[in-house]
């Protein structure tokens, strides 16, 4: 920390600051291995950055940011060298910095919102944000922790994912007791089955939720709730109950030839390899087939995971296969860049209508058809139209399907008094409130596949609206 | 931790494990799973419940050792523990409230016909089950049946109750009892057998079908079956359909995907164990 001195530059030498680049793995090297692409800003490159921060008087990065961090505070406790000072503040505002830090898209929200983007680079907010929080897990016993009294009320949240993880993480600052549910064996949802260890370490997953267990959230795994447990089940022994289990049913195109040996879903590709550890085969037993060549369908950043997920799995050819152009492509730039640098082929404006297979019924190709822009559609993006005569065959013999997913009717099914929409996402008002009282809900499963911020966003606003309704049953 | 309260070996490659969960005893029903992983590394294995007392708290599981992760739940003794049970996991077998049933099981399927025959027997529908194996070592949960209805043995070198399949054993049943529905669970060539019988004759059969899962949840598709031309998800949807709309071929294809991983990973296991004598 001695080597963070406390400065006061005037403005105009901040602004003469250009933006840091993130420090990486080189290509080459990190798409044969698993590590992290991304290495994190060294203190020098952090007080600098943060330096680039003018503090605006009325900052419009906060409301950028779906948690409300307040940004210019941790970023000007940076440049006093208090990163005591600064990991306190963010960790007041965002319970999982060091995963927002890594898997937010910033560029579109915080970021986005920056003066000092209007010309130039705006201030590299995440890679503070991952810095900060990176230190506060070093430092996990120079942070102060105050213990809140108890409010003996008890609360169930279901899905220990990041709107879960989110919500438990406030309703423990209020002083409630609260009990996570998680389906599967480990906890942390979509940040363990899916996304991989080279863009989200699953040491840092497990660090946060020990801090969460410090700091008295209870979680349970193997508990399948609309199985184990009903939702009415829970509502009789907890005081209210959160549910947050997400949009995990994968989508597949509905193409022949989607059930042959070697097609997969994101979803199964993923979670065989992240939480499964397939990537370890034998030594782990989980087995993930392994091949030479190897297409994805979709351009969002699950999409963009599975490939590179490949492609250090020792695929030689690693295509994405994807109906519009780059531009219209959901993924993260950050992540398109990366995954172009790590030898990813992209085959854009192509649309699959067949998945091809030899007589043992294993994948030898997918047959597509290409695709020009026509009209925008009700999304705004330009709507794909199939080119006429333009049958092709790309040859793979593995075919990893990531157009998305819908949401699980798991729990839901078993809850028929819960107000579902058409496609079968949990009705909430503006609070987060379900129509049944004292029952909330949050992230994927109420807005449909979307972002892990936004899960996080939703689930710290759910917590403040349960503490509200809480407290209006103890007056009663 | 689910301790090992009871072992006990069934046949020459079954064994069935007792283990200690309170809340999927209490609540199970006929035709639901649980997805176990032995221990940090392990596969997770989609296994039917058996059997369950409630009153203690313990399910039934019952394993037949064909892998390295089979082999491995076998080899686990009395007190030892797993570390992870989810469950109850699928839909509970449909059943009738009155009338006559055929239950058919074949080899370890037998296992997953006994929780099917129980509640039918409480609701006092009569059970006829048939059951095949091999030869008389064999032959498993034949008392625990025989308490439930009457109970045909089949074994392919007559060695016990009848020579032959248990298709023929049926065929004969059907001919001859009024039979309101039919259960089967066993290899996938029984199951397609014992469809085709009762197609002709139209009535209305079940069968529970054991594609590779993951999650068992619904999250992977890993588990996809094609029912009626439409692709269904057995772990949520299933595991058991009407036999009648199965596309049993693609379910033997899919059950071969991981045919070249499980010989490696049983020949290294093989190796150490040896190692280890």
């Amino acid at each position: 920390m001695e080597s963070l001195a406390p400065t006061n530059l005037p403005l105009k030498e901040r602004m003469k600051i250009d933006r840091q680049s993130m420090p990486s793995q080189e290509p080459n090297l990190r798409n044969a291995n698993f590590g992290e692409v991304n290495l994190g800003f060294s203190e020098q490159l952090a007080l600098l950055e943060a330096e680039r921060c003018i503090q605006c008087k009325t900052p419009k990065c906060i409301s950028g940011c779906p948690v409300m961090v307040n940004i210019p505070r941790f970023l000007n406790d940076i440049v006093k060298g208090d990163l005591a000072g600064a990991a306190k503040s963010l960790l007041g505002d965002n319970s999982l910095p060091a995963v927002t830090g890594r898997v937010c898209p910033q560029e579109s929200q915080c970021e986005a919102q920056c003066v000092r983007g209007i010309k130039g680079l705006p201030v590299a907010i995440g890679f503070l944000e991952r810095f900060v929080a990176d230190w506060a897990r070093k430092n996990n016993g120079a942070m102060t922790r105050t213990t809140p009294s108890s409010t003996g009320k008890k609360i169930a949240v279901v899905g220990s994912g990041p709107a879960g993880l989110a919500a438990a993480g406030e309703l423990v600052k209020y002083g409630h007791e609260v009990t996570i549910y998680e389906a599967l064996h480990k906890p942390g949802g979509v940040l363990v089955y899916g996304i991989p260890e080279f863009r989200l370490p699953k040491k840092i997953v497990d660090q946060e939720v020990t801090r969460l267990k410090q700091a008295g959230v209870k979680i349970e795994c193997n508990v399948v709730i609309g199985r184990t447990y009903t939702i009415q089940e829970l509502r009789d022994s907890f005081d209210a109950v959160f549910i947050a289990n997400g949009a995990g049913l994968p989508v597949f195109m509905n193409v022949p030839g989607e059930n042959l040996k070697g097609v997969y879903s994101a979803n199964e590709y993923l979670t065989r390899v992240n939480l499964m550890e397939a990537y370890n085969f034998p030594e782990a037993d989980t087995p993930v087939l392994i091949r030479k060549r190897v297409a994805v369908v979709g351009g969002g950043n699950v999409a963009m995971d599975s490939i590179r997920t490949a492609k250090r799995l020792g695929a030689e050819q690693a295509m994405i296969v994807y109906r519009r152009t780059k531009d219209e492509m959901p993924a993260r730039l950050e992540e398109v860049h990366h995954a172009e640098e790590e030898g990813i082929q992209f085959e854009l404006l192509s649309a699959p209508i067949e998945v091809i297979g030899n007589e043992q019924k294993w994948v030898t190709g997918l047959k597509c058809v290409r695709m020009q822009l026509g009209e925008p559609d009700p999304s705004g993006r330009r709507k794909p139209v199939v080119v006429p005569n333009s049958e092709f065959v790309i040859d793979c013999d593995l075919v990893i399907v990531a157009v998305g997913t819908k949401s699980n009717p798991l729990l839901t099914a078993t809850c028929p008094d819960l107000k579902l929409n058409q496609w079968g996402n949990i009705e909430v008002d503006e609070n987060g409130k379900t129509s049944i009282p004292g029952v909330f809900a949050g992230g994927d499963i109420v807005r449909g596949a979307a972002t892990v911020i936004l899960a996080m966003g939703d689930g710290k606003k759910a917590a403040g609206s349960i503490h509200q309704y809480l407290a209006t049953l103890k007056t009663q | 931790m689910h301790r090992i309260v009871s072992k006990c070996q069934l046949s020459p490659n079954v064994t069935r494990l007792d283990l200690e969960a309170p809340r999927i005893a209490a609540i199970r029903k006929a035709g639901q799973f649980v997805i176990v992983r032995k221990e940090e590394g392990s596969e997770r294995i989609p296994l039917t419940i058996a059997d369950a007392d409630a009153a203690i708290g313990t399910i039934a599981l019952v394993i037949q050792s064909v892998g390295k992760s089979t082999h491995e739940l076998v080899e686990l003794n009395l007190g030892d523990s797993i570390l992870d049970i989810s469950g109850p996991l699928g839909v509970p077998t449909e059943l009738i409230e009155s009338g006559h049933a055929l239950c058919i099981g074949g080899g370890v399927g037998t296992a997953v016909v006994h929780p099917i025959v129980q509640e039918l027997h409480q609701r006092n529908v009569t059970v006829i089950s048939v059951i095949g194996g091999r030869s008389k070592e064999w032959i498993i949960f034949e008392n625990e049946l025989k308490k439930l209805g009457e109970v045909v043995v089949c074994t392919d070198d007559g060695s016990h109750g009848l020579k032959g399949f248990v298709t023929d054993a049926a065929r004969k049943i059907l001919s001859t009892h009024p039979i309101d529905i039919v259960y089967a669970v066993g290899p996938v060539p029984m199951m397609r057998a014992v469809a085709e019988l009762t197609r002709s004759l139209k009535i209305h059969t079940i069968v529970s079908l054991n594609p590779v899962m993951v999650d068992g949840t619904g999250m992977c598709g890993g588990c996809r079956v094609e029912i009626g031309g439409e692709t269904k998800f057995a772990c949520v949807d299933g595991p058991e359909f009407d036999g009648h709309l199965v596309d049993f071929d693609l379910l033997a294809d899919r059950l071969s995907t991981y045919r070249q991983q499980e010989t490696e990973a049983r020949s290294r296991h093989t190796c150490r164990t040896e190692v280890n004598l």
